[in-house]
């Protein structure tokens, strides 16, 4: 039980939800960009949700099922198709045998998430499937995928094999004709307004910085990748030049470098850093913006801890919901 | 301090801050020093013998000690402020500390080949300073450093404990490639680099030691609270220790 990869595409890795742990020793945490969509993707499958899948931008890799597979693929519409025909995503869709996956234009998002059924059998590295791209370890040798990888399939779980016998053999794939509540996961808009909470060194802001933050449009550069998303408008000052001891940094950081634009922290963020940590995205909202893409706009809203913290909860919640939607949905079949 | 509650009666020592929404900092103080730094390591180890429900992992550094959380975890999915809670759980924690011995150091020895093609700044070195290259390798090898915390690469270790007499600027263009295991300086600073990586740093010499081991249960050679001293070896040593390291690490 094999995917080949037929041909490469920009930059696909395979991620699981991280590797924690280790960053006491300066090893990163790796993981998905949008740790929603990797979740959701492997719950449409019956996956654990902190499986490995394919993370893959645009232009996305082409894929070949060697043998009967179940797929689910979430995150942004890179506009999939299984052999040249438009596949729906945000739910689970068998594939038959030998079927090509290939994707075209981006539609919307940046990060797609392709989980199989069993997810992958490669070798754990401390404790992880993440791919660390600039270690070389994690993941498929440690490195992007290439053009003629094959990758292993682990042991899908059971109740999907017998649901491979129930289905038509003459389509290249057959789609579920349902999908989770439209509610239950993010919706991404074109210019995010993205909800963050002070950073332990808000207050080294001038006080017209710290009015910019919270009202002016900032672009994300071409500098935007899974380190960071490098970011461009109304350059953000201290009140006085601050000299750090470094601490630790995290996925949604936002640091100010000296000459004053701001760069958000995400998945392959260094461990400890020495800017100044004038903010930080809430992790509700980490998924907005890990898929709003380099020129694109953003503004910041302030919001206290408490709220940021429900925002966390709920969406736990919604992804509780939706794994026990799942569940019912297995006892029908 | 037989009362109960006497962690109440403790004048605090530490701050605790939020970092985001899923991570607290407990700050120890405000400046690098050997007092602190006890205290973050003590703090550290504490918390990592007695881990709650819902801890994720640490971050030790020069002041300060990161706490990452699950808030569905520690809020019971909810019933509870999650901020709150990981507070609550940190204080027997804090208290523990408080009361605790100071922890032994490891010391471990870096041998490294100073000079020639593997330090090729060991000269800019020496002349900045106004020293013999051999001075500033004596300089280098005699004291002894503290590992204050691991960042910025896999096993990169922070130290202090440099001479002030051997320090010197970065380069003004950083090397597009250091390789791995080059010790170098940069300000009061020196490090050794774990993997090849983009650098700034003026390079003295090399190490054939693995700083960065991901397939060993223990990844990072060094770890926040050792001692480190260098040791000066041969090219000879160098390429056949470089030999030994690299076999039985992979």
């Amino acid at each position: 039980m094999s995917l080949h990869i037929e041909k490469s595409g920009l930059q696909a890795t395979i991620q699981d939800l991280g590797r924690f742990g280790h960053q006491k020793e300066g090893i990163i945490v790796s993981g998905p960009m949008d740790r929603v969509a990797l979740r959701m993707a492997n719950l449409l499958v019956g996956n654990p949700e902190h499986a490995a899948v394919i993370e893959t931008v645009a232009p996305g890799p082409a894929i070949r099922f060697q043998k009967d597979t179940l797929i689910a693929l979430t995150g942004a519409d890179l506009s999939p198709a299984i052999a040249g025909v438009p596949v729906k995503m945000n739910r689970p869709v068998l594939v038959r045998q030998h079927a090509l996956l290939e994707f075209g234009a981006p539609r919307a998002g940046v990060y797609t998430y392709l989980a199989v059924a069993g997810s992958f059998d490669l070798p754990q590295v401390l404790g992880s499937l993440a791919t660390y791209l600039r270690a070389g370890i994690g993941g498929f040798g440690g490195r992007a995928l290439q053009t003629g990888d094959v990758l292993p399939l682990g042991q899908a779980p059971a109740g999907f094999t017998s649901l491979l016998r129930t289905v038509p053999e003459t389509a290249a794939f057959t789609p579920a004709t349902w999908t989770p509540d439209h509610s239950l996961f993010p919706v991404h808009q074109e210019q995010p307004k993205l909800r963050a909470v002070r950073g332990p060194e808000y207050d080294l802001l001038t006080s017209n910085s710290k009015g910019y933050l919270w009202s002016e449009k900032y672009q994300i550069t071409r500098q935007a990748d899974r380190m960071g998303y490098h970011l461009y408008g109304t350059p953000l000052a201290m009140a006085a030049p601050a000299e750090l001891i470094s601490s630790a940094v995290t996925f949604g950081t936002i640091q100010v470098p000296s000459e004053g634009n701001p760069i958000v922290l995400m998945a392959d963020h260094q461990t400890t850093g020495g800017y100044p940590r004038i903010a930080q995205v809430i992790t509700a909202d980490l998924t907005h913006l890990a898929q709003t893409g380099p020129g694109k706009l953003i503004t910041f809203e302030e919001v206290t801890l408490q709220e940021a913290q429900q925002h966390y909860l709920q969406q736990e919640l919604n992804l509780e919901i939706m794994k026990k939607g799942i569940e019912l949905k297995r006892l029908f079949t | 301090m037989g009362e109960k509650k006497s962690e109440l009666a403790i004048p605090a020592s530490y701050q605790l801050f939020p970092l985001g929404d899923a991570a607290i900092v407990v700050k120890f103080g405000d400046n690098i020093g050997y007092d602190v730094h006890t205290k973050v390591r003590a703090f550290a180890a504490s918390l990592e013998a007695h881990p709650f429900p819902g801890f994720v992992e640490l971050v030790p550094a020069f002041t300060t000690v990161t706490v990452y959380y699950n808030p569905w975890v520690v809020s019971h999915k909810g019933h509870f402020d999650p901020y709150q809670s990981v507070i609550d759980l940190l204080l027997p924690v804090l208290t523990l500390t408080h009361n605790q011995e100071e922890l032994p150091s490891r010391l471990i020895e870096i041998p490294v080949c100073y000079g020639g093609k593997l330090g090729p700044d060991l000269e800019f070195v020496a002349e900045h300073n106004q020293l013999s290259p051999e001075e500033v390798v004596k300089l280098h090898t005699a004291a002894e450093y503290l590992v204050f915390m691991i960042g910025f690469a896999p096993g990169f270790p922070y130290m202090g404990g440099m001479d002030k007499r051997i320090s010197a600027p970065r380069k003004a263009t950083p090397r597009p490639a250091v390789p791995q295991g080059s010790v170098g300086i940069a300000g009061t600073q020196t490090g050794v680099y774990p993997l090849q990586t983009p650098g700034g740093w003026q390079l003295i010499g090399r190490s054939p030691l693995l700083l960065f081991r991901p397939f060993q249960e223990l990844p990072s050679l060094l770890r926040a609270g050792d001692k480190v001293r260098f040791v000066s070896i041969s090219e000879e040593e160098y390429l056949y220790t470089t030999k030994l390291a690299h076999e039985s690490s992979y």
